[in-house]
């Protein structure tokens, strides 16, 4: 019943932003070119780029679902993920070296985290919690810079970054996109797999459902902390590279976490599936927005129209797409 | 044992209702005012005039503004920096516009313009709640800024996007903004502004008003169950917000900078004002001022400090190693005290009340 009506939402969604609305946009401007294969052409741009956001909004829901935390540290791990790779491999490790040695890293950076701050904020309200991830990336945006520097870095994964056609030389794709599209499918796939059929995928749904009841049945949380950071590093990591080959490693790494926010908002803190849709539908509502809609209200939407098109949606739906019902007792 | 209620005897409702009951505390808070008013302006020097106590007391007045909200409504925002924005925006067309304006109503007219933005932003917080409406805030702090940016009118179509702020006068001849204003006036200005909203700040949260905010703070079912409406009272509380972050956009831009841009009121100034009122206290009047002098003072200070030392290092470490202390001090404050300055300084008075006898 209730995944009926969501996936009826979704649809409507879709239709409202993929076609009603840079249609009646072209129909209404006359400056605009508007043909099929070019609104396409935009909208699966736009898609392939909502998948690079799901990438980094994915660390989000991984902690909030399991520690209730509202995690605003992921852009800075992305950004210290990505340096600390680049740097080793500036050291003269090979690639696939240098990935293991910042997957050990990540690690680490989750054990101390646990020890140093989560463990000694146990039980405090959710805003504190919040200032203290917002303090851990401040920490984490200054030390990676400090160890490995600050100038744009090159990341190159031998992928090119030239356009191909497709369907007939209609449609320009970016190959690298496509890539980057197929790398997020096979990490959700894996993380659902991790998450249903694991011992510890169990846990750690077990520790999203219900904190005291998991501690009752055994579940040492600490452990369950580690490893959900742990993971969200590694998902950084992955984030880090596609992020940091498309644009160069580099600050405005740390800043794209704000874009994660309304897809994250748009699909619900709490759901995997969430993050992935939401970040479609910004992606593409993004994309053509910009194309379609701005030149009529003077351009430049982007930087907020993600955030618009969440808010809307958030009207109708509190707790986002996915995310679970909010009930609230007196 | 000198510092207690004790011994205070009340027989006048005045009295009663006064907010400063203990002797000692008022005789501090005239201490503090003196200081502030005349001893301040006397010595302070230029540097700490115009680099320290201007920002330090604009920012406060901000962070007053969103602890309004956010400490004692429990609305978490993120939109400060558009709001502040709007109030700066709109002192500008507003003192261009009527170039005969007293600054006064110039001030006063911004924040009026930056309340109604703010209801109209506080709209979807009847829906919406905890983080994500602070996500959403964003959306107004985006667009808000956008706009400035991208509409020419609203900068009265200069060319480069960074316009000066008009020179006014108070008493008729006492310039306050503008190059020819001397620093003493703007600070002077800033501080008797700021004083008489703290105090309207004050007066409001432990008014009906106040109450109704905690109860709404506390849960909002509850208190609407008890018959608090809940439109009303949120929108009130993004009303008077707005209008203190309104007041502190339009002074940082005609007192402190003396140029009206965007760039000054990005998302990060959203997150410095927040940082102030968790760091200072939230559900604190107190705790803005302390929190805006914890982080007003501690760049400053970290800036200071290599060459105070003796170090030598390049500027883009120093920056980055400061980066790396803020961020560390403020976890570690939260672990410290999560409930900010104004805890510590409540823990203080009670020590003080036994003192020196603690048994």
């Amino acid at each position: 019943m209730r995944i009926e009506r969501d996936i009826i939402y979704i649809i409507l969604a879709f239709i409202v932003l993929m076609v009603v609305v840079p249609w009646t946009a072209g129909q209404l401007s006359d400056q605009i070119f508007f043909n099929w294969p070019f609104f396409f052409e935009v909208a699966i741009g736009g898609l392939l780029s909502g998948v690079m956001y799901s990438l980094i909004a994915l660390g989000f829901v991984l902690i909030f679902k399991a520690s209730g935390v509202f995690n605003f540290s992921q852009g800075a791990i992305v950004l210290f993920a990505a340096l600390t790779l680049v740097g080793l491999h500036g050291l003269g490790l090979p690639m696939w070296l240098a990935i293991v040695a910042t997957m050990g890293v990540m690690f680490l950076l989750a054990v101390s985290i646990e020890r140093l701050v989560l463990s000694k904020l146990v039980n405090q309200e959710p805003i504190i919690l919040f200032m203290a991830t917002i303090g851990i990336a401040y920490f984490l945006d200054g030390f990676g810079q400090t160890l490995w520097g600050s100038e744009v870095k090159v990341l190159n994964l031998g992928i090119s970054e030239a356009p191909g056609f497709y369907f007939d030389g209609l449609i320009l794709i970016n190959d690298f996109d496509l890539f980057a599209a197929g790398i997020a499918a096979v990490m959700v796939v894996g993380l659902a797999i991790f998450f249903q059929y694991t011992r510890i995928g169990r846990a750690l749904r077990a520790v999203a459902d219900d904190h005291q009841a998991a501690l009752s049945v055994g579940i040492p949380l600490k452990h369950i902390w580690i490893i959900v950071w742990t993971v969200a590093g590694l998902v950084g990591l992955v984030a880090g590279i596609m992020w940091g080959s498309k644009m160069g490693v580099q600050f405005a790494l740390s800043l794209i976490a704000l874009k994660a926010l309304p897809v994250l908002i748009l699909g619900g803190f709490t759901s995997v599936p969430g993050a992935i849709i939401g970040g479609l539908i910004i992606g593409a509502g993004e994309k053509l927005a910009e194309v379609f809609l701005a030149p009529m209200i003077g351009g430049g939407i982007e930087e907020w129209f993600a955030y618009m098109l969440a808010l809307a949606f958030l009207v109708f739906r509190p707790q986002g797409l996915f995310g679970e019902k909010i009930i609230e007792r007196v | 044992m000198i510092y207690r209620e004790a011994g205070v005897y009340k027989s006048t409702y005045r009295e009663d209702h006064a907010i400063l009951t203990i002797p000692q505390d008022r005789w501090a808070m005239i201490g503090i005012f003196a200081i502030a008013f005349l001893l301040i302006p006397a010595v302070g020097s230029e540097y700490w005039l115009g680099a320290i106590m201007l920002p330090f007391l604009i920012l406060a007045l901000a962070a007053l503004g969103l602890n309004i909200l956010t400490g004692y409504a429990g609305q978490l925002s993120l939109g400060t920096g558009g709001f502040m924005a709007t109030g700066a925006f709109s002192a500008y067309k507003l003192a261009t516009s009527f170039p005969d304006m007293h600054i006064l109503l110039v001030i006063l007219g911004a924040g009026l313009i930056t309340a109604a933005v703010g209801i109209l932003f506080g709209i979807p917080s009847l829906r919406i709640k905890g983080f994500y409406l602070a996500v959403a805030t964003l959306a107004s702090q985006f667009f808000l800024i956008w706009m400035f940016d991208k509409f020419g009118w609203f900068t009265n179509y200069s060319a480069s996007g960074v316009i000066s702020a008009p020179p006014m006068t108070i008493f008729g001849d006492v310039f306050v903004t503008g190059p020819e204003a001397s620093l003493v006036a703007k600070y002077m200005f800033t501080l008797s502004v700021v004083v008489l909203l703290a105090l309207v700040a004050k007066n409001l949260v432990r008014s009906n008003i106040g109450r109704e905010w905690m109860a709404v703070r506390d849960m909002d079912i509850a208190a609407e169950i008890i018959g608090i409406p809940m439109l009303n009272t949120k929108l009130k509380a993004f009303a008077v917000s707005s209008f203190f972050c309104g007041v502190a956009g339009a002074l940082w831009a005609f007192l402190y900078t003396g140029s009206v841009e965007p760039l000054a009121f990005d998302v990060n100034r959203s997150f410095q004002v927040l940082f102030m009122i968790i760091i200072g206290g939230l559900g604190s009047i107190m705790g803005a001022f302390l929190g805006a002098a914890f982080i007003v003072l501690l760049p400053i200070l970290l800036n200071n400090l290599p060459s105070l030392l003796g170090l030598n290092i390049k500027t883009d470490m120093i920056s980055h190693i400061e980066y790396m202390i803020f961020g560390a001090l403020i976890v570690f404050f939260l672990i410290v005290e999560p409930h900010g300055l104004a805890r510590l300084w409540s823990l203080l008075k009670e020590k003080l009340r036994l003192w020196p006898f603690p048994h």
